[in-house]
């Protein structure tokens, strides 16, 4: 059977391991399934290949009738916080009720990882954007504020586009060709170098290359 | 949390011996000189500082080398050490000895711990 090729989990936190040669190589661990598959959709009836998830478990209690009957469809009896497509070649290699761990999983050497950043609120310009400060003393009145907008008579006006303050973070993020430096299936982790957008507990997709 | 802690314990390290600031050690440090050859090197100074915790925890250890004052930092858990020996354990007042870079000589020895003042 052809494995999957995108899960669903969670960001653990970050620690460290020391690798071969002794260096401290930075990682983050990533809780990667169970996902449970709750629907097959087909290029005959929807148009497109692909198979509806759910990852992380919630009380049927807490579902409303339609997502009850939505579940009991598929034959299980729990709920799910997420669900998600992911696009596979053929869905009809899996069945509804079916769990997928990370050892079902096509594993490769690089993932990209697609998470929600912390959101930072209305942010200035020194936050958003890098821009830089001026100076804190001396008399100086700029400190962080945004600094000239545009230019004067012509153009009379900002131009589009221009970074100025607003809401930070909470946005969609993707980090590509994060390294796997260690996969545990027994206990459903997943450690990769470096950083993953997102607090702890955040939701990610990882899609495996 | 606990899976970041249960990861850390695996990878840390439980032969190294308590050690504290003021001691001076010998570090054995495995140094690759090419693919296969592999020796160890010996390190030998006083240990001016210990920080961090778990797995991130580091250690300076401090050595005049001809005349020039040497500092190397160690991750505690690291594998590049083959042992950490304490050739003679130091009594301090505080726990991180950097008043030591501006003494020379007579005034850099440490004070000897014995085991009723520990």
């Amino acid at each position: 059977m052809a494995g999957i090729n995108a899960l669903m989990g969670k960001k653990i936190g970050m620690t460290r391991v020391f690798s071969e040669d002794g260096s401290s190589v930075p990682v983050t661990v990533l809780e990667v399934g169970p996902c449970v598959v709750l629907q097959k959709k087909t290029t005959e009836k929807e148009g497109y290949n692909a198979l509806q998830l759910g990852y992380w478990e919630r009380p049927l209690k807490r579902l409303n009738k339609p997502a009850r009957g939505h579940v009991a469809k598929a034959g299980v009896d729990t709920g799910f916080r997420f669900i998600r497509e992911i696009p596979v070649e053929d869905p009809n290699e899996f069945e509804p009720g079916q769990e997928l761990t990370l050892s079902d999983a096509n594993i490769s050497q690089l993932v990209d990882i697609v998470s929600v950043t912390k959101g930072r609120g209305f942010a200035g310009t020194v936050k958003r954007h890098g821009f830089s400060r001026g100076p804190m003393a001396h008399g100086s009145k700029h400190h962080r504020a945004v600094g000239s907008s545009g230019m004067s008579a012509y153009p009379s006006r900002v131009l589009k586009g221009k970074r100025m303050p607003g809401r930070m973070g909470g946005k969609r993020k993707t980090v590509k060709n994060s390294l796997i430096v260690d996969i545990r299936p027994e206990e459903n982790l997943l450690l990769v170098k470096g950083g993953v957008a997102g607090a702890i507990n955040q939701m990610v997709l990882v899609y495996f290359k | 949390m606990d899976i970041i802690r249960r990861l850390a314990y695996e990878e840390m390290r439980t032969d190294i011996p308590p050690f504290r600031p003021g001691d001076t050690v010998k570090v054995h440090v495995k140094i690759r000189e090419s693919a296969e050859k592999e020796r160890i090197q010996v390190f030998e100074g006083v240990v001016i500082s210990r920080r961090g915790s778990g797995i991130s925890e580091t250690f300076t250890v401090r050595k005049i080398s001809y005349g020039v004052g040497v500092e190397r930092i160690f991750p505690v858990n690291s594998p590049r050490i083959e042992k950490i020996e304490i050739v003679q354990s130091g009594r301090h007042n505080r726990s991180k000895l950097f008043y030591l870079r501006n003494l020379r000589g007579k005034a850099m020895r440490q004070k000897i711990r014995n085991k009723r003042t520990m």
